[in-house]
Parts: C-alpha cells; sequence; structure tokens
C-alpha cells in the first residue's frame, strides 16, 4: 500500500540493524563465555582432563604423531571472538553517557529510583567498559599463544606472568555483565514472553541470579585451582606438563 | 473500607504524624532556588499523598503548586516522584509508607511550572503530533458518511481498548533513564500510542509508514529495555511487550 505519510523520504535502515548486531554479538558472546568457563574449569577434574580438553580443541586427533595438534586453531578461534568482542564493543559504547550532563542525569536518576533494571544496565555500562581493556589484552594474549595453553603453562600465566588480578575481574565483570546481557536480550526482544509476560520476566529475573551464582562459584573455584597450580609451578614455570598415561614415555633425567 | 482495616492492622493508625519532604521552587519567581521544605501531617483514614497535599495547601503553605483534577486515577494530571518513584499521587495512600516520612518531587524530564506541578501537557502534545496520534486511514478524504462504518471485532476493540488506559500521566517518561540522558528520546509513552494505532485496523499505516516514525535511536532503537517504564505505569500497561513487539516489526522491514 501507498505511504499515508506525506514525507517520503525512506529513513535509514541501519539503526535498525545496528540494533540487531549489538545483540547478536552480545548473545554470541555470551553464549561464548559460558561454554569457555565450562572448558576452563575441566581443571578441576585434574590436570590430565585439562590438557585432554585443550588438545581436543587444538584437534590433536587429527594427528596422532604430535602430541601439540593445531594451535592455529586456537588462534583463530581467539581472533573471531576478538573481532566480535570489538564490534559488540563499539555498537554498545554509543549508549554510554556521552557528555558531562547525561553522566550526571543517569547517576541522579538511578539513586533516585532504585530500580533494579535500571542500576543493573549501569553494572553492565561499568563492567562493559572494564571489559574493553582487560578482554582486550586476555585475547591478543591468547590469540598470540594459542600454544601455551594447558595445566602448567596456564597456570603459569596466573602466577608466573602475574595475571591473577586480571582474570579476577574479568571473572565478575564477564559474568555479571554477560547474566544481566542475556536476560535484557529476553526482555529486549520479548523472545520468552508466552501468555503471562510479567511471569516470564520474573524467571527470567531468577534464572539470571542463578545462572550469575552458578558460574562465579565455578569460575572462583577454578581461579583458585589454577593459582594453586601456579604456586606449586613456580619453580618449573614454561615447562608442560605431561599426561599421566605418558609419563612412562618421557626421559626422567630432569 | 478495606484500607481503614489494614491502616489500623498495621499500626499506622490515624494521628500519626507524616513528614513531608517537598520540593519548593518556583521558576517565575526571580531569585527562587529549589529548597526541600518539610510539612508535617496527621495521617487520616485512607489518606491519600492528594488529600494530604490539599491540606498542607489549606493549612500551612497556600502557595504550594500541585496538579490535580479527578483524584481517581483517571485524568493523570497528579503524576510526581513520591519516595524516588514516579506515581500518581491521588492513587498512592500515605499507609504505603510505614515510616511516616515521604518525599515528593517533581517529575523529572518535564517543563517545570512550579513545586510539584510540570508542564506534560505541552510534552504530550508534541508526542501525539510526532507520532500522529490520531487514525489515518487511506480513504479519509473520500469516505461516505451516509454508509455505516464497519463493524470492529471485539476481540480485537478490547485489546485497543487495554492499550488506551493510557492516560499521559508522564509516569513511565521520568522512570526511563534513556529518556532522562537523551531529551529526544521518543519515550514509553508515545511507544504505547504506536502500539495503539498499529494495532487498530481502521489505521491503515503499514510497518515501512511507521518505521518513519519510530525506526531510529530516538525512537524503538534508542531504548535501552531498562523497564522503568514497565514497573512504574499506574496503569499497568504492558510496556515490555509492546515495545518488544514494535521493535521486531521495525527489525522486520528494515
Ligand atoms: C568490550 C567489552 C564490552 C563492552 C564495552 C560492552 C558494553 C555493553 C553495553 C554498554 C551494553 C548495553 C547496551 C544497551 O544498553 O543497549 C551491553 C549489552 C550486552 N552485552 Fe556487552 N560489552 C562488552 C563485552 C561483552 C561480553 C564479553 C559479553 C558476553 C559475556 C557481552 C554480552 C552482552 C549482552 C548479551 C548484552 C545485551 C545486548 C543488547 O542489549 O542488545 N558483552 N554491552
Ligand atoms: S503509559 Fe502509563 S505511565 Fe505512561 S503516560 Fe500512560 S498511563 Fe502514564
Ligand atoms: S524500556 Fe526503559 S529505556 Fe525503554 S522506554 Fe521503557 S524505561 Fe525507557
Ligand atoms: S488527579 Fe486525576 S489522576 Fe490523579
Amino acid at each position: 500500500m501507498k505511504s499515508l505519510l506525506e514525507e517520503r523520504v525512506r529513513k535509514s535502515r541501519i539503526p535498525a540493524r545496528l540494533d540487531l548486531i549489538q545483540s547478536l554479538s552480545g548473545l554470541a558472546l555470551g553464549l561464548f563465555m559460558w561454554v569457555h568457563l565450562i572448558l576452563v574449569s575441566s581443571i578441576l577434574l585434574g590436570k590430565d582432563t585439562m590438557l585432554a580438553v585443550t588438545r581436543l580443541l587444538e584437534a590433536s586427533f587429527l594427528r596422532p604423531d604430535v602430541p601439540g595438534g593445531y594451535p592455529a586453531l586456537v588462534a583463530g578461534a581467539a581472533l573471531t571472538i576478538f573481532v566480535i568482542f570489538i564490534v559488540h564493543a563499539g555498537l554498545a559504547m554509543r549508549k554510554f553517557p556521552s557528555n558531562w550532563k547525561q553522566f550526571r542525569e543517569m547517576r541522579s536518576h538511578i539513586k533516585m529510583m532504585h530500580h533494579t533494571d535500571t542500576t543493573q544496565w549501569w553494572t553492565q555500562a561499568v563492567t562493559g567498559f572494564v571489559m574493553f581493556f582487560l578482554g582486550s589484552a586476555h585475547l591478543i594474549i591468547i590469540a598470540s599463544n594459542p600454544d601455551k595453553i594447558g595445566p602448567y603453562l596456564s597456570a603459569d600465566r596466573f602466577v608466573t606472568w602475574g595475571l591473577w588480578p586480571m582474570y579476577l575481574i574479568l571473572l565478575f565483570a564477564v559474568e555479571f555483565h554477560g547474566a544481566i546481557g542475556m536476560y535484557r536480550l529476553a526482555v529486549k526482544w520479548g523472545v520468552f514472553d508466552g501468555k503471562n509476560p510479567q511471569q516470564t520476566r520474573k524467571r527470567l529475573k531468577l534464572a539470571k541470579k542463578c545462572i550469575t551464582v552458578f558460574f562465579i562459584s565455578l569460575g572462583l573455584a577454578s581461579f583458585v585451582a589454577y593459582v594453586k597450580i601456579g604456586i606449586e609451578h613456580r619453580d618449573h614455570a614454561g615447562e608442560r606438563y605431561v599426561p599421566t598415561a605418558e609419563l612412562h614415555l618421557e626421559n626422567p633425567s630432569h | 473500607m478495606s484500607d481503614k482495616i489494614q491502616i489500623q492492622a498495621n499500626g499506622n493508625g490515624p494521628g500519626r504524624k507524616l513528614k513531608f519532604n517537598i520540593l519548593r521552587y518556583n521558576p517565575q519567581l526571580a531569585g527562587d532556588k529549589p529548597r526541600m521544605v518539610t510539612y508535617e501531617v496527621e495521617e487520616a483514614a485512607g489518606m491519600t499523598i492528594f488529600i494530604a497535599l490539599n491540606e498542607i495547601r489549606e493549612k500551612q503553605e497556600p502557595s504550594l503548586q500541585f496538579d490535580f483534577v479527578c483524584r481517581a486515577g483517571i485524568c493523570g494530571s497528579c503524576g510526581m516522584v513520591i519516595n524516588g518513584r514516579p506515581d500518581l499521587a491521588c492513587r498512592t495512600l500515605t499507609a504505603k509508607f510505614p515510616s511516616g516520612e515521604i518525599t515528593l518531587l517533581p517529575l523529572p524530564a518535564f517543563e517545570l511550572i512550579g513545586d510539584l506541578s510540570v508542564n506534560t501537557g505541552k510534552f504530550m502534545r508534541a508526542m501525539s503530533e510526532r507520532i500522529g496520534s490520531w487514525i489515518h486511514s487511506s480513504d479519509a478524504d473520500n469516505r461516505d458518511l451516509t454508509i455505516l462504518e464497519e463493524r470492529m471485532d471485539p476481540d480485537l476493540a478490547d485489546e485497543i481498548y487495554e492499550l488506551d488506559r493510557c492516560v499521559e500521566c508522564g509516569c513511565c517518561i521520568s522512570a526511563c533513564g534513556t529518556k532522562r540522558m537523551r531529551d529526544e528520546f521518543l519515550g514509553a509513552v508515545g511507544f504505547m500510542h504506536v502500539a495503539r494505532f498499529h494495532m487498530d485496523s481502521r489505521d491503515h499505516r503499514s510497518d515501512d509508514d511507521w518505521y518513519e516514525v519510530i525506526g531510529d535511536d530516538d525512537g524503538v532503537f534508542g531504548c535501552m529495555t531498562l523497564l522503568g517504564c514497565e514497573d512504574n505505569c499506574p496503569k499497568d500497561l504492558p510496556h515490555q511487550t509492546q515495545i518488544a513487539f514494535l521493535r521486531r516489526s521495525m527489525v522486520k522491514v528494515a
């Protein structure tokens, strides 16, 4: 049908696409971070399990002759995530207060309202800002050292490289930001609304809380495990872990 | 009547001293500065903020400015910030506040007339003009007035009526962090009106037409899903589902 509006200038469709890409990139990152932490937490099942996971992700089953597999796969994955991460950050940062007046208005609004969803938007903005720096650093380190992942090498990064504060901050930032973001995605697009959207929203909030508690607990437990290994392994920092099953092949000279 | 019983049952019975902290400021008065002034009122059974304000004006402070017309939650004139949340003064019982201390501010994001009185009318008119808040029919110009209007499906009429309950009080505007930061943002009451006409079978605007109205970052893509509107609309209108619906519709035609 012909438009009823007098002005016939067609509005740009870009804002719609940017909003969708902002959400899809957030969704991709959110899902990735859940899988990522579960993989990282394999250390809780022992060094052998963590090494098996590492090798699996390096597709070492395609290359049974050497233990390393293809670390380039890891670098590729890290770079892909980095691209999504930058796209998401670039789009989401459009929503930051863009001047002092907006900043003040939002702060006073949050203080006046004591309204969870509004306050948590601020949490997202702050954690997003923090992740922009620390997350980038982490991704660049991984992308440029894809072959140096493993029970000892990763633990050495916590302790000997001294990166544990970065990991700890990232853990909290990612888990709060991601869980709030996933909840917001659901209400923003109305994906699970169903017959009783208010009830759905309550359930989503509860789910968000549970997910946050679960992943922060899992993350803290893994953090402690890596730090513990890192401290024990401090004097041999940089050496690779030899899986229990391969110990008899090793030359016991050192 | 049930209010009375409840008030006595929870111990906030008649006779309680209420403390009202009210923002006083008259922008018309040269040299006047915003300040908080405290008034004491003896609570009566079933007292609303509106009743208390009238008592203050009659007995203590004749110059106090605030708006009301219907005293029944219908006209939408008495919106103000009550202990941090925008709400209708005529529908808020003083018994709701166990501490007996009530802070009143004028609705932010609107032009201040004086004290608790703001110019929502001016805003609402501009909003209505911006979105074309009336039926846009393709045969409006050559309608035969001797022919009866087509019947509307009663279910559709009910759905439209549900959204039409908006009293244009402005609470959703003041409860919106996005609106506080960005003056040009349309705001939830505007989205609610768009949703209402979008639903109306007599309005022939297509989604492409609506995109011209709300398809940018001052429109639906600017909404950060803080849901202050959803949680503070005195009429409990379904903001979250309607904004999500508009967002999906606008992305579909992008
Ligand atoms: C560079 C780092 C990041 C920055 C600066 C950033 C910033 C933001 C901001 C400000 C928002 C709110 C957007 C809005 O109000 O519309 C947001 C939303 C979101 N973020 Fe991030 N973020 C970053 C990284 C991440 C990561 C690593 C994840 C995954 C765990 C993630 C997941 C999400 C999700 C799911 C949303 C909701 C998307 C939406 O509302 O469209 N973000 N981000
Ligand atoms: S949508 Fe609700 S809060 Fe907003 S103006 Fe209408 S009645 Fe008031
Ligand atoms: S959902 Fe939030 S940002 Fe969107 S209109 Fe409502 S209060 Fe404003
Ligand atoms: S006086 Fe009419 S809504 Fe309160």
